[in-house]
């Protein structure tokens, strides 16, 4: 232990790099997209489901999901919800302000693991964004996958994410999208009511689908149940999970959930490495 | 007996000197402030000679030996962790640049390289447990890393265990088993002496330089002595088998709550923990906000900021932040790095202000599932 081996120094993870936002798009009333370039230095590939830690000069980072496309080379775009301090910080930065990047972190959707069968993707709010990008990477190779299925649930028609690209995967892209708000004003047309209810008449065969939870850890608790209840296997339910992380790199300690770091081993887990856990007060 | 030898008290004075002219910083138990702390070495007068130690569960007094004992105490009051991990680091510096956009210094120091001395085997097995958790992952604690690199240890069999102690149970000492380029054994036992074993070629070439004698058959029987006697007055004990499934089977116990109403979550078990790693990182900027900086900061399981998602909670009861500690250090950490989290040298004990026994809780855990085993 004393005689610790030689080892090239290695990079520090917790540097972040600066981008400049090139674009600044206001989705809801508390919620706004960045796109970000690199100031200098190459673009960060990235895959659908992982996280970077944006840092907003002075006031503090946070872990916030890729909302962009995995298929194209363009800007690293966010979607991120004003919440506290930094992210009100974040969503304040307008085209022009720079903010610190690091990452890509963690485990992502794996979405291929889905090829050859159907797909079933479960939102609840700003948990489409995490998913954004994996429905841009079906789209880009649709042939593969039979049947994919979009179930979104927002608070109110006002909180409805990605309402052009909801559109054109819906009309171009062969995806059903189910869209369905907790509160609506008597001019909604559209379904009212948990997401996790449209589970169970969703047009997907359980036996042969992948299915991908993002949004609060109750609605991915009761949408895991729906799908297990239609027969999918918990091996094929995964979600992405939640914590406070300080570092993204499993090293600050915040975000265990018993025995997994969620920002190494997540955030995106098969629900076999959760199903003792999500039933666990405060765990 | 070969590659063992005995130093007298001048001895040990010539092996702190052969320290220092190798340019090593030497940092070992000190008194300060009522307790037997790490701090710089410089000379014998800086260690606490015929001073020993009382602990318990919510007790910590200094006492007089009255004898010249070098190291007749237990744990001191930090390990060796803020010696590699300090409990506030600077990790950057960043200007705004006249662009909008920022500059980032790397924040590294190259700091002198540590000589740890007199270091006890439960703290440098958590040194261990801290190689594994910062410096052998994916990503590694660059920091942590620079201050490990180029190490040398002088480890003291423990001779004084405390009420507190439970080594033997962890598996831990009293004697360290690896880990340190020097290892030595107070004896009382006649003459005052210290049995000395190199554990790396490096120890063999400072305790070359030190004058001493080889060590004879007596001299090794009497250390093997201290070590026999520290390990039958261990304080306290802990079972480990089926440690893991207990406190993963424990999860929904109503014992925590138990816990609960005696933990004052004021973080100090934590804070003396030599194997908790939890940081945060804060932001310090200047008046102009055009210099920020960003400290990384010991953390705690036990606030409740350290959960915090938005604007909720994760562990929102300390019932739950206190079987998180507990089933991290036990359980989890098995999982997580193959060991145990806790390394049994009782401070989380003896600095509890409510007295509060991982050991004795871990106990009540197991008779608590024998019942419900047997129901």
């Amino acid at each position: 232990m004393t005689a610790v081996e030689p080892h090239a120094p290695a990079a520090d993870p917790m540097l972040p790099r600066p981008f400049r936002v090139v674009a600044h798009h206001l989705d809801t009333d508390d919620t706004v997209t960045l796109s970000l370039e690199p100031m200098a230095g190459d673009p960060l590939e990235f895959a659908s489901g992982q996280f970077t830690m944006l840092h907003a000069f002075g006031v503090g980072e946070v872990p916030i999901s890729i909302s962009g496309d995995p298929t194209w080379p363009g800007p690293l775009v966010h979607t991120i919800r004003d919440v506290g301090n930094v992210t009100h910080a974040l969503v304040g930065a307008g085209v022009g302000a720079v903010v610190g990047v690091r990452g890509p972190y963690g485990r992502g959707w794996d979405v291929a693991d889905g090829i050859g069968g159907d797909v079933l993707l479960a939102a609840g709010g700003i948990g489409l964004a995490p998913l954004r990008p994996v429905l841009w990477e079906i789209a880009d190779r649709r042939t593969d996958f039979d049947r994919v299925v979009l179930l979104y649930g927002a608070r109110s028609p006002s909180e409805v994410l990605f309402g052009p690209d909801l559109e054109r995967w819906a009309q171009e892209c062969g995806i059903e999208v189910e869209v369905t708000v907790d509160y609506a004003p008597p001019t909604w047309q559209g379904r009212v009511g948990p997401v996790t209810k449209l589970i169970s008449r969703a047009g997907f065969d359980p036996h042969r689908t992948l299915a991908l939870v993002c949004g609060p850890e109750i609605m991915m608790t009761l949408s895991t149940q729906a799908l297990l209840g239609r027969g999918v296997a918990p091996d094929r339910v995964r979600l992405s999970m939640e914590r406070n992380m300080k570092c993204g790199v499993g090293l600050c300690g915040h975000c265990q959930l018993r025995d997994l770091f969620i920002c190494v081993d997540g955030p995106v887990l098969p629900y076999t490495e959760l199903v003792d856990l999500l039933d666990v007060w405060e765990l | 007996m070969a590659g063992v030898s005995v130093l007298d008290l001048a001895g040990l004075g010539a092996l702190l000197d052969a320290l220092h002219s190798r340019g090593y910083t030497v940092l070992g138990p000190t008194v300060r402030d009522g307790v037997i702390t790490t701090g710089e070495v410089h000379t014998l007068e800086d260690l606490p000679r015929g001073v020993g130690d009382e602990q318990d569960a919510g007790h910590y007094r200094l006492r007089e030996r009255g004898d010249d004992a070098i190291f007749g105490f237990a744990a001191p009051m930090q390990s060796a962790k803020q010696v590699f991990f300090p409990a506030d680091e600077l990790i950057w510096r960043g200007r705004r640049t006249p662009d909008g956009a920022f500059d980032v210094g790397h924040a590294q120091s190259d700091p002198a390289p540590v000589a740890l001395f007199g270091v006890r085997s439960c703290d440098l097995a958590a040194v261990g447990v801290h190689d594994a958790v910062l410096d052998r992952r994916e990503f590694v604690d660059t920091r942590y890393q620079a201050r490990r690199d180029g190490t040398f240890v002088v480890a003291a069999s423990c001779a004084e265990p405390a009420g507190t102690c439970f080594c033997v149970s962890m598996d831990t000492g009293p004697k360290p088993t690896g880990g340190y380029d020097i290892a030595l054994t107070e004896i009382l036992d006649g003459e005052h002496r210290f049995l000395a074993e190199a554990g790396t070629p490096a120890g063999e070439e400072v305790l070359a330089e030190v004058p001493a004698q080889p060590a004879d058959y007596d001299d090794v029987a009497a250390a093997d002595e201290v070590i026999d006697q520290a390990r039958s007055r261990m304080g306290r004990t802990m079972r480990t088998d089926g440690l893991r499934d207990l406190l993963y089977a424990s999860a929904q116990s109503p014992h925590w709550e138990d816990v609960a109403n005696r933990c004052l979550a004021c973080t100090n078990c934590t804070m003396v923990c030599p194997t908790c790693f939890c940081t945060s990182v804060e932001d310090v900027s200047d008046l102009t906000g055009d210099i920020d900086e960003r400290h990384r900061v010991w953390d705690s399981c036990f606030s409740q900021e350290y959960s915090r998602l938005h604007t909720n909670f994760v562990r929102s009861t300390t019932a739950a932040r206190y079987r998180q500690w507990a089933t991290h250090k036990l359980a989890s950490w098995q999982d997580q790095f193959g060991m145990s989290g806790c390394v049994g040298c009782g401070r989380c004990i003896a600095w509890c202000p409510a007295g509060i026994d991982i050991t004795a809780e871990v106990a009540v855990l197991r008779g608590t599932a024998l019942r419900e085993a047997k129901g």
